[in-house]
């Protein structure tokens, strides 16, 4: 804040707690009137609307008092009055770092005391199960769900098929980095409707659920030179691009023509955020060795 | 009768019956939403059918089109009356009612469509809000002539509000959605990131205050007098709350971004300011219930006051939940739950919508020259319909959204959060019915009234009031 734009808050803030002040002083300085015909203050509209004049509630003024000194209290302790910090000292960001270090003070140790312990040993042990499941239903339910089999879109974690591979490393990486994975659209490469279906067609034929007919088969070409770069020329897909197997019959994005046209027509593009920075090493590797013990 | 001598009240009536129609309509669009909260398929994949379309369409049909329209009719007859004068520019109101129907149409069209500006109560894209701000000029100047040629020396005390109202309003709707238009349909704002933020809630909380609040004590500080037929409580009083209550009411925006990228000093503020709004806010209740007090027994025979009686004391609730609410360490639990939720409908219901309804009971037979309403045991049963209604709300969405506060908040031994989002929402499925039901029993209120306003006037040819002479 500039130096004129905390004066300029300053003194309104000021301004208006005195404009307060000086009504309520007003309001509390003039004497009761009661209630008799005579105490109405003299104005008539529509010719029956009066006024009576009676003071306001003493309860009220006070009420009025306490909060303004109160107002003023809050001010000078905290940052309000322009670029006045306050007299405590405090601000969100400190108090934010505050309960961080508290937090990590009291969280970190029950996390450390499984940092010596081996990959598949944490994917056993019932209590850093159990620490696994509690960060699994923070921050991985919302997409994946909470029983983990996911959502189009969303890979199940519970059937062993890993799009971006299953060792302690790859899923350690997935958690703390997040994954980006791309599908270019196809549709004008292939160059027409019909190729486009034929593809559909082919695509499905790999994992067995239709017939790998002519239709099907005339489409292997095109497969071979522009879907194998990542998804290989056999199909079974490559965990350091994210290309999924096609021939499990696993389907990230659904199985139907629909669905598989539209992967290849308009390109996917499916997002997995980092959780790195916030969850920090232990807890991510139980995290990961929770996440593994699921497809075990 | 020379036209002069007489009062506009057309004007008055054509809003007052918009009032009723736009408060089922907006009402009807509200349960359809609260329903699909509990019942996410009732939006039958249609776009134009998703909560996220039909959300705002339900806040802008029952604050602008329902809220709106009572505030046109109650100022155009409270400002005439009050000023012994006709209402200032017939066609100029005649434009600013036909003018604030074809908006309110644009609304209803845009909205679902998913014209938006993304902005909440200022979702409407820039055509429409160029057309709002020309008919609130155009409701500026028929108000504020009519107060300039009025034949009494004092500005009664409703006008203070109303006009302010106005005056506010105006103001808020032009800086907020100042934009750079694309295409017909597409503007993007002139303010960016944080500024947008603060820009918006200085809006939306005025907006609160000052066409929700300021403009109801408006019909608060006429009909209540009026129907308890005795003299304002405190002319003093209402001179310091109506003082204190607008230049507060200013700084309160920074409480909805508490905890953001907004400065500390600014949540501070925001946050200050709306404790000290407590007790202006009290004020104008304290003025209305003192009013009433001493008209007590009328409350056995007559609803319409046992309306304006309701809707003082959710006005006085409201606006003490309000600070509250404010305060940093009860926002962090209330924010972003249903708390809030239900806090906007206990003001929304509980005051906007009951001292509108019991305003309306009152306005309508002076309009058609009739003693009452066709049924007082109609307003009767609307009454309770709705106090049932509004309590049910409140009381469901206090327990959800507090319940939802706690649960975000529970932290497991190891430091993990220990419920899920998912099971956050099952938790709330039972107030969600609630709420539902709640709605329901207010929304039936309102058909009721539509009946009874509908054989009060039916076959009605209102003849004109002559100005009265000021005392």
């Amino acid at each position: 804040m500039t130096a004129f734009w905390a004066w300029f808050v300053a003194i309104g803030t000021i301004v208006f707690v005195i404009w307060c002040v000086w009504l309520v002083s007003w309001s509390a300085k003039q004497g009761p009137q009661g209630k008799e015909d005579e105490d109405l203050v003299g104005h008539k509209w529509d010719g029956d609307l009066e006024e009576w004049n009676n003071p306001a509630p003493k309860w009220w003024l006070y009420l009025y008092f306490i909060t303004i000194a109160w107002g003023i209290g809050y001010m000078i302790a905290y940052p309000g009055i322009g670029a006045f910090e306050g007299v405590l000292g405090w601000s969100q960001e400190g108090q934010y770092e505050e309960e961080m270090a508290n937090a990590q003070a009291r969280y970190a140790p029950i996390y450390e005391g499984f940092a010596a312990m081996g990959f598949e040993a944490l994917a056993e042990d019932p209590e850093a199960l159990a620490l696994g499941g509690s960060l699994f239903a923070s921050y991985c339910t919302t997409c994946h769900g909470s029983d983990a089999r996911g959502a189009p879109g969303y890979p199940n974690l519970t059937d062993g098929d890993w799009q971006w591979g299953g060792t302690e490393q790859d899923i350690i990486t997935s958690i703390t980095n997040g994954r980006i994975g791309i599908m270019t659209p196809w549709a004008q490469v292939l160059g027409s409707d019909e190729a486009v279906d034929n593809m559909v067609r082919y695509v499905q034929s790999l994992s067995g659920i239709v017939e790998a007919d002519e239709a099907a088969m005339s489409a292997q070409p095109q497969f071979t030179t522009l879907c194998a770069a990542c998804h290989t020329p056999a199909g079974t897909g490559n965990p350091l691009l994210g290309a999924p197997n096609l021939t499990d019959d696993i389907w990230l994005y659904g199985s139907s023509d629909e669905a598989i046209r539209n992967a290849i027509v308009n390109g996917l593009q499916g997002e997995m955020p980092a959780h790195g920075e916030f969850l920090g090493e232990n807890r991510t590797r139980i995290l990961a060795a929770y996440v593994y013990s699921l497809s075990q | 009768m020379d036209k002069t001598a007489s009062y506009n009240d057309t004007v008055v009536r054509q809003f007052t019956i918009m009032t009723v129609i736009w408060g089922i309509v907006g009402m009807l669009v509200g349960l359809i939403i609260a329903a699909q909260l509990m019942w996410p398929a009732l939006n039958f994949d249609l776009p134009f059918l998703t909560y996220s379309r039909l959300r705002p369409l339900h806040t802008n049909a029952v604050i602008f089109a329902f809220g709106g329209s009572a505030l046109f009719a109650t100022s155009y007859y409270v400002v005439q009356r009050t000023c012994h004068v006709r209402l200032a520019f017939d066609k100029l109101a005649s434009f600013t009612f036909w003018g604030w129907q074809v908006i309110i149409v644009l609304a209803a069209i845009t909205l679902p469509l998913g014209i938006t500006q993304s902005k909440e109560y200022a979702e409407l894209e820039w055509p429409i809000d160029l057309l709002i701000a020309v008919v609130w000029v155009a409701y500026a100047i028929v108000f504020f002539s009519t107060v300039a040629k009025r034949r009494v020396k004092h500005i009664y005390v409703a006008n203070w509000f109303y006009g302010a109202f106005i005056i506010t309003v105006a103001v808020l709707h032009i800086f907020n959605n100042l934009a750079i238009p694309v295409t017909l349909t597409k503007s993007y704002q002139i303010y960016t990131g944080v500024v947008d933020a603060m820009m918006q809630w200085w809006y939306g909380h005025n907006a609160v205050g000052f066409f929700l609040t300021a403009g109801f004590l408006g019909m608060m500080y006429y009909f209540v007098p009026k129907q308890a037929g005795r003299p304002v409580y405190s002319y003093r009083l209402s001179v310091v709350h109506f003082w204190s209550l607008i230049a507060v009411y200013m700084w309160a925006g920074p409480h909805h971004l508490h905890y953001t990228s907004l400065p500390d000093w600014a949540q501070t503020l925001g946050m200050v300011f709306s404790v000290v709004l407590l007790a202006p806010s009290w004020g104008g209740m304290i003025n209305g219930i003192m009013t009433l007090s001493g008209a007590w027994h009328k409350l056995r025979s007559d609803p319409i006051i046992k309306f304006m009686i309701v809707a003082l004391s959710f006005y006085g609730m409201s606006t003490f939940e309000g600070p509250m609410m404010s305060i940093k360490t009860v926002n962090a639990l209330s924010h972003y739950t249903e708390w809030t939720i239900g806090h906007v409908h206990s003001g929304a219901l509980g005051w906007v919508a009951m001292m509108t309804i019991g305003s309306v009971y009152c306005l309508l037979p002076r309009l058609y020259n009739k003693e009452g309403m066709y049924s007082t045991k109609l307003i009767d049963v609307h009454f309770w319909t709705s106090t049932i209604g509004v309590v049910l709300y409140a009381v469901s969405m206090w327990i959800a959204g507090i319940g939802e506060g706690l649960m975000s908040r529970q932290i497991n031994a190891d430091g993990t959060l220990t419920y899920a989002f998912v099971e956050i929402l099952a938790s709330k499925y039972p107030y969600y019915g609630m709420r539902l039901i709640g709605g329901v029993v207010f929304f039936a209120g309102m058909i009721i009234m539509a009946y009874n306003v509908w054989k009060t006037i039916a076959n009605e040819k209102p003849a004109s009031v002559a100005v009265m002479e000021p005392a």
